[in-house]
């Protein structure tokens, strides 16, 4: 079967349209990246000030998600902190989808190149992704930029994997056969022909990779090496509210929601993609 | 006593009906309506082998899956019966038509490997169905699969028995398909396609096999195939399916030397044949329209050389010879065509 | 017999295919093709039957240089292909094309049908932008698809318009060659029959030369002027295609004819049957490759390889009993 061999686009979406999870998933992310992208014009109150004789206020009608114990309204870090945490999470896309898609098609393209950069992929993943970032981030100290880097390295290996995988199958495409007939170089095959044709798997890992970006951003800032505060992140808000979680639960219950939306939307997203770009993978 | 419901008992309670008889068999898409079978008759009687010929398309498939109670949830039988000695299972409940299936009735597909258990050895699928249908105990089924496996011809019988499905080759899981068959002591056999897969001297093995277990135990098999060289071969009566209609039903001979229907005509004149002088072929123009985009009256109108204004209404099935119907304005007799 | 040198010509050609395995225990190879000499001569059309896995889609591969051999050598009108640099071979591509079975994975779904077409143009430098047009127009109209399909996707299109697109790309490069393989096999009867007619005209328009391989007897009769059969990796017969038919002389041969369903129902009748199946080429044989199946097997099949020698009727056979004359006539075939 040529499962990786995508139908084109108006078809495909057509499918997408009439899968329920795709549709649900989609709503709820473009929701969230609306809001983040325009939380400067809609956050009621700034993220950044403190004021103490609003600290750690339950819900109200002022503050309507509660303030923290810096007297910080909730509602507005989440707002704020939503865009930082997107921005980690798509500048690991992008980071893993490069990187994934080249090594991927490498091993995938040039046999002899295979075991090598498998071998060295499995060694990577053999760790787990968020000891391999915590390790990451703690050397190379705590920042935005540093993050996306621990998080590209601990997914492009299954990344990696995945475009592989694609790319046996459609190599062996009579297409890519025909293709070598007509005295097309290595490279044109590899990009006209087989390259374009695994771009629904790999939608799909990425998709998935945006909501472990998400997640392991949170973890990281809740042990400390995330981005630095006092810029919010929905990780960070979230450690700030350890302390408090007994008299204020407000702080960490609010961010959590905010993760858990995110990350539900994205899977609910991955989850439509994948059924309709690449049904092999289904169990 | 399950072990007790042997065929004779079936053939007696029957009263000497056809093994099979489809009657105005429609079966029709859920969701939009659209027919992919329609008015579908025809029998199969002991001995008997039917070929059901046509093109992708053509429902050949679905006819098959029909009376064996087995269509896709998106499709439905609409009107019409389907008699198993005498029995509409058209009517029975799942479960019950799930009961004649492997008894009164057994299928072999194209492709064996997706109706075999991958993960049971050959001889145990034939002994599970020698235990469950006969009412055999373990040793005796053991027994019964071995003299099976001799009889469909799979060479090392007692060695194959232990043997996956993907083991075997292709040729020989076929034969382990037709064993399970013969082990429910079904009467009927409907076959899609068998040969399809296989090597032609592997084919030709597989034929011999059906035609003579056919000769042998009075089998009636229903034979669907798009080559019209296993029809040459194997038929007594041919079914010609087009679109989902019955284009021609008619003994083999009648059908090789007098197609009434221009679209067996075309089918016979549109294969290279393996003797005779090799003029060029005349091939039928366009493609086998799609269900739900059917044209207007005849299906074979827009691809027909014959077609005229009659062929806007939809074309009886007439008798030309006793046994040889074909539904065809153009070459109906007169008497019958007004 | 043609004294002109032949178009393609292939040379104790092998190709062993060595699974890839990390604990492999002994390097036994799946012997695909196997000292396999061929020759093909310009204007016929060579029909190569045999039953899976005894090496015909290897061979059309081989020929093409799509897979480098295991040993021997193919000789494209004079040029040894097997030592020719990249870019002399991607030169010579022009001249040799190739015509695949499935109609659905021989298109690549992302690019519409004149995208595919014209790919061999763009590949080769040929032509500017209106040039490229007006080929391709002039190639749907060869192939009888409506000029419209240009800027469509090939999923819009049923399995014989496909094989029609997938004709029109190996025809671009105006070769003189072309390799079909199994080419009208997925297909429809009816269709079927579309494509060969197709596949006739343009042979007589335009002077190719045919490698026809497919499973299919009748098939290739009605298309190839000259037929080769293989069994196992060697060509065990090779005769014009009447010549073939009316007397095979192999006893491989023969039972593949004998397997080939009637035409008529009156011409049903027993006939005998090739017992068991295809065996792998795993394993390093002795002798003659059907010794195994073969109903004439003496002792010295076993042991000495048979040649392939000059065949009564002409052509070439490979079977030591056909070159003593003393297999019976009667007993495989009618």
């Amino acid at each position: 079967m040529s499962d990786t061999v995508s139908t084109p686009l108006g078809e495909t979406w057509r499918r997408l349209l009439r899968n329920r999870s795709f549709v649900i998933g989609a709503v709820v992310v473009s929701l969230i990246v609306a809001v983040a992208v325009l939380a400067p014009l809609i956050a009621p109150h700034d993220p950044l000030r403190n004021n103490f004789r609003t600290r750690l206020q339950p819900p109200g009608e002022i503050f309507w998600f509660g303030t923290d114990h810096f007297g910080r309204d909730i509602l507005s870090r989440i707002l704020h902190g939503g865009r930082i945490s997107l921005i980690i999470g798509a500048s690991t896309v992008v980071v893993t989808g490069i990187f994934g898609t080249a090594i991927g098609a490498v091993a995938g393209f040039f046999r002899a190149l295979d075991e090598p950069i498998m071998r060295l992929m499995d060694a990577i993943m053999a760790f787990p992704a968020i000891l391999l970032a915590m390790a990451i981030a703690a050397v190379m100290g705590a920042s935005v930029t540093n993050v996306v880097i621990a998080l590209s390295i601990a997914t492009t290996p299954h990344t990696a994997r995945i475009v592989r995988g694609s790319v046996l199958v459609v190599r062996e495409m009579e297409y890519v056969e025909a293709a070598r007939a007509l005295g097309a170089s290595e490279l044109r095959v590899l990009f006209r022909h087989v390259l374009v044709n695994v771009t629904g798997p790999l939608i799909v890992r990425l998709t998935y990779v945006f909501a472990i970006a998400i997640l392991a951003e949170a973890a990281l800032s809740f042990i400390g090496v995330g981005p630095p505060p006092p810029a919010p992140s929905f990780g960070n808000i979230i450690a700030n509210g350890r302390d408090f979680m007994i008299v204020a639960p407000w702080i960490t219950i609010f961010p959590g929601l905010a993760i858990i939306a995110v990350v539900l939307g994205l899977n609910l997203l991955g989850d439509g993609l994948r059924d309709v770009l690449d049904p092999r993978t289904r169990i | 006593m399950r072990a007790a419901d042997t065929a004779s008992a079936r053939d007696a309670a029957s009263g000497g009906a056809p093994l099979l008889e489809v009657v105005g068999l429609t079966t029709t898409l859920v969701a939009t309506g659209a027919s992919v079978l329609e008015d579908i008759a025809f029998t199969v009687e002991a001995g008997e082998t039917l070929c059901v010929v046509g093109e992708s398309g053509s429902g050949k498939s679905m006819l098959a899956l029909a009376i064996m109670g087995l269509l896709p949830p998106a499709i439905r039988i609409r009107r019409g019966e389907i008699r198993v000695h005498g029995e509409d299972l058209a009517r029975l409940s799942p479960a019950e038509w799930r009961a004649r299936r492997g008894r009164d009735l057994a299928m072999i597909f194209q492709e064996p490997m997706t109706a075999l258990n991958p993960v049971m050895r050959a001889g145990a699928q034939v002994a599970e169905v020698l235990r469950k249908r006969r009412g055999m105990t373990d040793d005796a089924a053991r027994g019964e699969a071995l003299r099976l496996f001799e009889r469909v011809g799979i060479p090392n019988a007692r060695a194959r028995l232990s043997a996956y499905p993907h083991e075997l080759s292709g040729g020989l899981r076929q034969r382990v398909m037709i064993a399970i068959a013969l082990a429910a002591e079904a009467r009927l056999l409907l076959a899609d396609e068998p040969t399809t897969a296989l090597d032609v001297t592997i084919q030709a093995q597989i034929l011999d096999l059906l035609n003579d277990l056919r000769r042998e135990r009075g089998l009636g098999l229903m034979l669907i195939t798009h080559d019209l060289g296993v029809v040459a071969e194997m038929a007594d009566r041919v079914l010609v399916l087009y679109a989902g209609r019955m284009a021609e039903l008619a003994p083999v001979a009648a059908l090789f030397d007098r197609p009434m229907h221009p679209y067996t005509r075309a089918l016979l004149a549109s294969i290279p044949t393996s003797e005779g002088p090799r003029t060029r072929l005349v091939a039928i123009d366009g493609a086998v329209p799609a269900v739900g985009a059917m044209p207007q009256g005849c299906r074979f109108r827009p691809r027909c050389p014959h077609a005229d204004a009659r062929c806007e209404a939809v074309p009886p099935l007439v008798a030309h010879e006793p046994r040889h119907h074909a539904a065809c304005w153009a070459t109906a007799p007169e008497d019958r065509a007004s | 017999m043609t004294s002109e040198a032949p178009l393609i010509e292939a040379r104790s050609l092998a190709k062993v295919f060595h699974r890839r395995r990390l604990f492999a225990a002994g390097a036994t190879g799946l012997r695909a093709v196997d000292d396999l000499d061929l020759a093909i001569h310009r204007g016929e059309t060579l029909g190569l039957v045999g039953e899976s896995g005894c090496g015909k889609t290897t061979t059309g591969r081989l020929l093409l240089r799509l897979i480098e051999p295991s040993a021997g050598r193919v000789m494209f009108d004079g040029h040894d292909l097997t030592s020719l640099d990249a870019s002399a071979m991607r030169r010579l591509r022009r001249r040799m094309q190739i015509v695949f079975q499935d109609p659905y994975g021989s298109l690549n779904p992302r690019m519409t049908v004149g995208e595919t077409i014209t790919e061999a143009f763009i590949i080769h430098g040929i032509g500017d932008r209106t040039e490229r047009q007006q080929r391709l127009n002039r190639l749907l109209d060869r192939v009888r698809m409506p000029r419209t399909a240009a800027s469509r996707y090939p999923h819009e299109f049923s399995g014989g318009q496909r094989q029609r697109i997938g004709i029109a790309r190996a025809l671009a490069l105006e070769p003189q060659f072309i390799v079909c393989d199994e080419a009208v096999s997925a297909l429809d009867v009816s269709v079927q029959a579309q494509i060969i007619n197709l596949l006739q005209d343009l042979q007589q328009d335009l002077g190719l030369t045919y490698l026809f391989i497919s499973h299919n007897l009748a098939v290739v009769r009605h298309i190839s002027t000259r037929i080769a059969v293989m069994y196992l990796g060697r060509i065990v017969e090779a005769a014009q295609t009447d010549a073939l038919f009316a007397h095979p002389e192999h006893p491989y041969t023969r039972a593949l004819l004998a397997s080939v369903p009637v035409t008529h129902p009156s011409h049903r009748g027993r006939r005998l049957r090739l017992e068991g199946d295809l065996p792998a080429a795993t394993a390093v044989v002795r002798g003659c490759r059907f010794a195994g199946r073969c109903p004439h097997v003496e002792d010295r099949c076993r042991s000495v390889d048979p040649e392939l020698a000059p065949r009564p009727g002409g052509g070439l056979v490979a079977c030591h009993r056909v070159a003593d004359r003393t297999l019976p006539w009667s007993a495989t075939h009618p």
